[in-house]
């Protein structure tokens, strides 16, 4: 079994077909959404965990681009501000998906990005502000 | 004093560094020294140990002289980027404090305040070569005329630049939960409620103070790694209490000891001095200390040996035990515990995240076993020791 997290943008002209629950019907796919917003201009964006095997989310993500949506990995939307962090592990405390984690028994802060839902409860806690999240509270940033 | 096996001076273990023979190991390597060959052979084979710990310390701060205009100025009120700097000591002489907020942050009016910007952060900008913006005001005197300073400062343009750090080092602390059924945002961190998760800051067996539990070699005139440069051990930090409860090897199982530091802040690095902003609570700095410890006979081979099994601290309320003064605990845990990701706190396991960075305190020990074995920094014997028991 396979589990990421994707970005997905609807472009305005599909946003009122039932393209997720395709997903499950023609694909056997699970998936959990951990994200869904309209913006002004209608387009959709969403954050989406699959899981399922590597096969079937290639062909439901191959499904997706041929319906216009666009499919982005979660990984590129949150960054560690390496030169910031000083690897004190305040992080690991609030992770709730275990992506920040400490290396025992060196005590290293380890980041996982594809373990990351962008949930952005690290932000805050980082004393450092080494964590970056382009997802939280700026969906039109993804959009754009 | 006949009563070690082992007895080295200052003058014997200096002599061996010039002679680039000395033998210098991490707090963390000699756990398994002390261990495997017991104190009295550990200390005829070792020579110093080296001790470190990064993490946000309050009570830090620097004294700037930021040099004379023309015409000249008196300052009443003083501001670096825009933080508050105190100027009542005289002309252009200034002390900024790490926790001092920026002029207009909006501190904790919507709550949980973020303090993205404080006086911890203007020192990290000066040691980092950038430019500062200070404004001065006076109200004019006859030898003083000028009522207005505004310049960009560098590190390298101030006159004077001396950290001061009234209280860092704190030789153990707190394990933090919060029994309420609200999150506590606090200087140990954000505390989810009824006590699901539980933070801690020390740097456990590679902490200075918790490797010279009764101040034997760390006193006045310590010559100590401080913030990258070279700094000094210049009185007991303020709340220094000597007299918390301790175990039979020592250590303490409370906040007990401090330091105060002071080192020229033109030799450090923003890599070990750094600004950091507490959730609710407010801004720091995030000091880095390392202090070699002497190892003049057995007793200070087998303190040094002290491993995270060995050190223990309280468990303390957030919620209301602290903030009301109610001295009343949750257990105790030792670090080795803590450090595991877990620790059991009224019979429910609840998982462990640490504020002092265990990868940066092991970097400034073995950055000061360095500098020893290169032969290049010298053991200072304390001219006064500090208050101990």
């Amino acid at each position: 079994m396979n589990t990421r997290i994707y970005v997905l943008k609807f472009p305005k002209e599909v946003i009122d077909q039932p393209i997720i629950s395709n997903l499950v019907k023609k694909y056997d796919l699970e998936f959990n959404i951990l994200k869904a917003t309209i913006l002004l201009q209608q387009e959709g964006v969403m954050v989406l965990e699959f899981l399922g095997h590597k096969a079937n989310v290639k062909k439901g993500i191959a499904y997706l681009n041929e319906m216009g949506v666009s499919v982005k990995s979660m990984a590129g939307n949150i960054h560690r501000d390496d030169e910031k962090c000083y690897q004190c592990g305040a992080c690991t405390g609030v992770c709730p998906t275990g992506a920040l984690s400490l290396h025992r028994p060196d005590m290293a802060v380890l980041f996982d990005e594809e373990k990351c839902t962008a949930c952005g409860l690290c932000v805050s806690v980082c004393p450092a502000r080494a964590m970056e999240v382009s997802l939280n509270g700026s969906v039109a940033e993804l959009a754009a | 004093m006949g009563e070690f096996k082992v007895q080295k001076t200052y003058e014997e273990i200096n002599a061996k560094i010039k002679a680039g023979q000395a033998v210098v190991v991490t707090a963390e390597e000699m756990v398994g020294i002390v261990k495997k060959h017991g104190p009295v052979d550990a200390a005829r084979k070792v020579d110093v140990v080296t001790t470190g710990t990064f993490s946000p310390m309050c009570s830090s701060g620097a004294f700037i002289n930021f040099g004379h205009s023309n015409p000249t100025i008196k300052a009443l009120k003083v501001w670096m980027n825009n933080v508050p700097a105190y100027a009542g000591i005289a002309a252009v002489d200034v002390y900024i404090g790490a926790t001092e907020p920026t002029e207009d942050d909006p501190l904790n009016k919507v709550f949980p305040g973020e303090f993205l910007y404080g006086g911890g952060h203007v020192l990290e900008d000066l040691v980092a070569g950038k430019k500062v913006l200070l404004k001065a005001v006076g109200y004019g005197t006859d030898c003083y005329p000028n009522k207005n300073v505004e310049k960009e400062v560098t590190l390298a343009d101030l006159p004077y630049a001396l950290l001061v750090n009234p209280r860092n080092c704190y030789q153990n602390y707190n394990c933090a939960i919060n029994l309420s059924d609200r999150t506590v945002y606090c200087y140990m961190g954000t505390l989810k409620p009824q006590v699901r998760n539980a933070t801690y800051c020390s740097a456990g067996e590679l902490s200075p103070l918790l490797n010279d539990p009764y101040y034997k070699t760390i006193g006045l005139g310590t010559r100590i790694f401080l913030g990258g440069g070279i700094g000094y051990v210049t009185w007991q930090g303020s709340q220094h209490n000597p007299k918390a409860l301790r175990s039979e090897n020592g250590t303490t199982r409370r906040a007990a000891g401090t330091l105060m530091v002071q080192g020229d802040l033109k030799q450090m690095s923003s890599r070990w001095l750094k600004g950091v902003s507490m959730q609710g609570y407010g801004s720091s700095l995030a000091v880095g200390i390392g202090i070699p410890i002497p190892i003049l006979n057995e007793e200070m081979a087998a303190y040094t040996g002290v491993s995270d099994a060995e050190i223990f601290t309280q468990i303390v309320d957030y919620s209301y035990d602290y903030s009301h003064g109610v001295a009343r605990n949750y257990g105790e845990v030792s670090y080795a515990q803590l450090k595991s990701g877990q620790i059991e706190v009224n019979g429910k396991m609840v998982p462990t995240a640490p504020l002092s960075s265990v990868v940066r305190a092991r970097e400034i020990a073995e950055t000061l076993k360095g500098w020893i074995t290169s032969g290049k920094f010298l053991l200072e014997k304390p001219i006064q020791t500090l208050p101990s028991e």
